[in-house]
């Protein structure tokens, strides 16, 4: 692995959530650290999202322990996990299509002015975030519902960004945008990194995640079905992970490494 | 800009190619701004343009209101030359401030896109509730008034509570609440059906047909329309002081000289006509008063955001750490002390408590005020002002008729039409603002 810190910022152990009849996830360990792009991977429905959210609070655990910097902490509701640091990007990407650019980018956390709402510093604030992400749009007091899907997403990515997270989970950032707009995204990723956030993205796209991960954890089914460095792993080996065609000597080769690291 | 219009569909704001920049050197975008946005030309042929594409968008802000006004007042007044006369329109400003205030509590439920058909009926509650405290236990008017108030607020908050944390729809619960409490009012009623308020003082005289703001002093009018005046023109300029300081866009000064002059123009013009008549009524400043009060909290508050924000999108709105069921129960809540208010208003327009108040086609009326002065009912777009601009032409159609002895069954037909014309407008604009990309 890449240099990484001791301490995992966030992690998941064994966790498991149900809904109704489905068992979407089960025993899922999970670690991100400082400074690290961890791709999470998996065919659809494998749990990608639930995971996703039962760390933003939005489902919360049935059972296992979430640990933040080492202590295991309770995250029951979305303002949990943003209280932790913890900023979510989700695949729906849940703006409001009646609020502004700068309404949704400030949604629960307006800043004040004498008791109001500051829309002048809230705006002047969103365009300085908007124009170091060199994010254009035809305007910060447009409704949502007049963005294109790319421009919602960069909206909902510089939404994330305004709490100075410590870690940033995007649920497939890039499916829907153009080539451009994916390069963006990813530089993004990149950025997010150096300034020493812990970075969550999950990707349909082996590209990508060749591009920017650090870390492959692999979700089958609702299970962990592999962890692997982006560096020595092959396209074909997570690929396997991934459809699970996985003869037992990837897992192997993915504990023994584990070991070592532990070491 | 005539080319714009081929562009259609969801682009088409965004779209709409580089027109703007290439007729007019000045409009040259700043940092973030995409050139393709449409930036409005200086001076009134800009109006115009930003104006016919608006309507093209669905857009229709307070259009269809104004139009709808001036082709009622036309109609009434050639009908009966006494319709335009200082004292009917004195009469239509008094008489529209109590379904006013139902309109209020009724603008916050429609921008959580949901419907209270109770507020009718708990504002006829509401006033025999007051005559009740006042007469049969001889309480201090403002203690009662006071009481009365909460009792909306809590009924609206029981309401609330059924519906977001029982799930039922809202307009069932407050369906059963349109019936549970007439019936409660008529109960407290009893027999006699009408209770006498004494209305020397306290709050009944002043919501009072003779009770007038500084006495009837003829400075009083004026003195509203020049406070309301000075503080757009302070307000505006403040902020477009903050916005240059913060270098983001603001409003040039020749906009903000042209809205303060409109402003002017109806507000002394009002003051005028009323002054002419007797006075500006104290139920009308306290109307007046009320949506500048909630107009800030809507639009300046966290509150105000949330409620938005949980009309345009609940589950973006529960993202975001909002609370859904609390903003549900408490606009309920205030929905229901707009009602009990009104009801008030209602009270003061008798000095009694009667079996008619809030009853009849009261819920209709205010519900089709809102919605006419456009606010939506599909949620999260609208504005408390609605209240007022709907209730100037709800109100004058009723004054109209009562003016040309029009039977009651003739004025049931006639709102029923138009409170249907008001949500057909409202529909249609939904459809073509989705199609322009804007809901
Ligand atoms: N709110 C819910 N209620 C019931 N079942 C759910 C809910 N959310 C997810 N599931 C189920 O959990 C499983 C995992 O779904 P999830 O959305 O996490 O998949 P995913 O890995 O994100 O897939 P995709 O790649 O398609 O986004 C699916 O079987 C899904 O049906
Ligand atoms: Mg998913």
């Amino acid at each position: 692995m890449v240099h990484v810190s001791a301490t995992p910022v966030l992690a998941l152990r064994g966790v498991s959530k149900r809904f109704g009849a489905v068992q979407a996830l089960t025993d899922v360990e999970l670690e991100v650290h400082a400074g690290e792009v961890v791709a999470l991977v998996g065919d659809n429905g494998a749990g990608k999202s639930t995971l996703v959210k039962t760390i933003a609070g939005v489902h919360p655990i049935d059972e296992g322990v979430i640990e933040w910097e080492g202590k295991a902490v309770s995250i029951n509701k979305p303002h949990d996990a943003s209280g932790l640091g913890v900023a979510t990007v989700y695949q729906d990407l849940a703006l409001c299509d009646n609020l502004d650019v700068v309404g949704n980018l400030y949604l629960g956390r307006e800043l004040k002015h004498r008791g109001a709402i500051d829309e002048v510093t809230m705006e002047q604030k969103a365009r300085e975030l908007l124009s170091t992400l060199s994010i254009r749009i035809p305007s910060v007091r447009i409704p949502i519902a007049s963005l294109s899907g790319g421009q919602r997403q960069v909206v909902a990515i510089a939404r994330a960004l305004i709490g100075d997270p410590k870690v940033v989970i995007l649920d497939e950032p890039t499916a829907a945008l153009g080539v451009e707009q994916t390069a963006q995204v990813l530089d993004l990723v990149e950025r997010l990194r150096e300034r020493n956030l812990g970075v969550i993205l999950i990707s349909h796209n082996m590209a990508d995640v060749k591009a920017v991960a650090d870390t492959v954890a692999v979700l089958r089914l609702g299970k962990n079905n592999g962890s692997f460095s982006v560096k020595d792993t092959s396209h074909e080996e997570i690929i396997a992970a991934i459809t699970g065609a996985t003869d037992n000597a990837v897992t192997r080769r993915a504990g023994r490494r584990s070991a070592e690291a532990a070491k | 800009m005539s080319d714009t219009s081929k562009v259609s569909k969801a682009e088409a704001e965004v779209e709409q190619s580089t027109v703007a920049p290439a007729d007019d050197p000045t409009a040259a975008p700043v940092a973030v701004v995409d050139p393709r946005l449409l930036v409005r030309e200086e001076g009134l042929k800009g109006y115009v343009t930003e104006f016919k594409r608006k309507i093209k968008g669905g857009e229709l802000g307070s259009l269809p209101v104004f139009v709808g006004l001036i082709v009622i007042w036309t109609i009434f007044q050639t009908q009966n030359d006494r319709f335009l006369s200082a004292d009917n329109l004195s009469n239509i400003s008094y008489f529209l401030s109590a379904t006013g205030m139902l309109a209020i509590g009724l603008v916050f439920v429609l921008l959580l896109g949901e419907i209270d058909l109770s507020v009718g009926s708990v504002s006829g509650l509401a006033s025999t509730v007051f005559a009740v405290f006042v007469v049969n236990h001889s309480m201090n008017q403002w203690l009662a008034l006071f009481l009365t108030v909460l009792t909306g607020a809590a009924i609206g908050a029981l309401q609330g509570w059924f519906f977001a944390r029982i799930g039922v729809p809202a307009f069932v619960v407050t369906l059963a609440g349109f019936l549970g409490w007439s019936g409660l009012m008529l109960w407290l009623l009893g027999s006699s059906g009408t209770i006498n308020i004494p209305a020397e003082t306290g709050p009944v005289h002043l919501l009072g047909q003779s009770s007038f703001f500084m006495d009837q002093a003829v400075i009083g009018a004026y003195l509203l329309a020049g406070l309301a005046v000075l503080s757009m023109l302070v307000g505006s300029f403040m902020e477009q002081r903050r916005r240059k300081a913060a270098g983001v866009p603001f409003r040039p000064t020749s906009e903000i000289l042209l809205r303060v002059v409109a402003l002017a123009v109806a507000a002394f013009a009002a003051a005028a006509v009323l002054n002419n008549a007797s006075g500006v009524s104290n139920a009308l400043v306290i109307f007046l008063a009320s949506l500048v009060i909630v107009d800030f909290v809507l639009r300046r508050t966290t509150y105000g955001r949330k409620i938005f924000a949980v009309g345009g999108g609940i589950e973006a709105a529960r993202r975001a750490g909002i609370s859904v069921p609390m903003v549900r129960i408490s606009v309920f809540a205030i929905s229901g002390s707009f009602a009990a208010i009104g009801g008030m208003f209602f009270a003061g327009q008798t000095a009694s408590a009667t079996l008619n108040a809030g009853g009849g086609n009261t819920l209709m009326l205010a519900i089709a005020a809102a919605v006419i002065g456009g606010t939506s009912l599909f949620g999260g777009r609208g504005n408390v002002w609605s209240a007022l601009l709907g209730m100037l032409v709800i109100q004058s159609i009723q004054t109209g008729l009562d003016l040309l002895n029009m039977n009651t069954s003739i004025q049931y037909m006639i709102t029923g039409a138009v409170l249907l014309g008001a949500v057909v407008i409202d529909s249609v604009s939904r459809k073509s603002q989705k199609a322009a990309g804007r809901a």
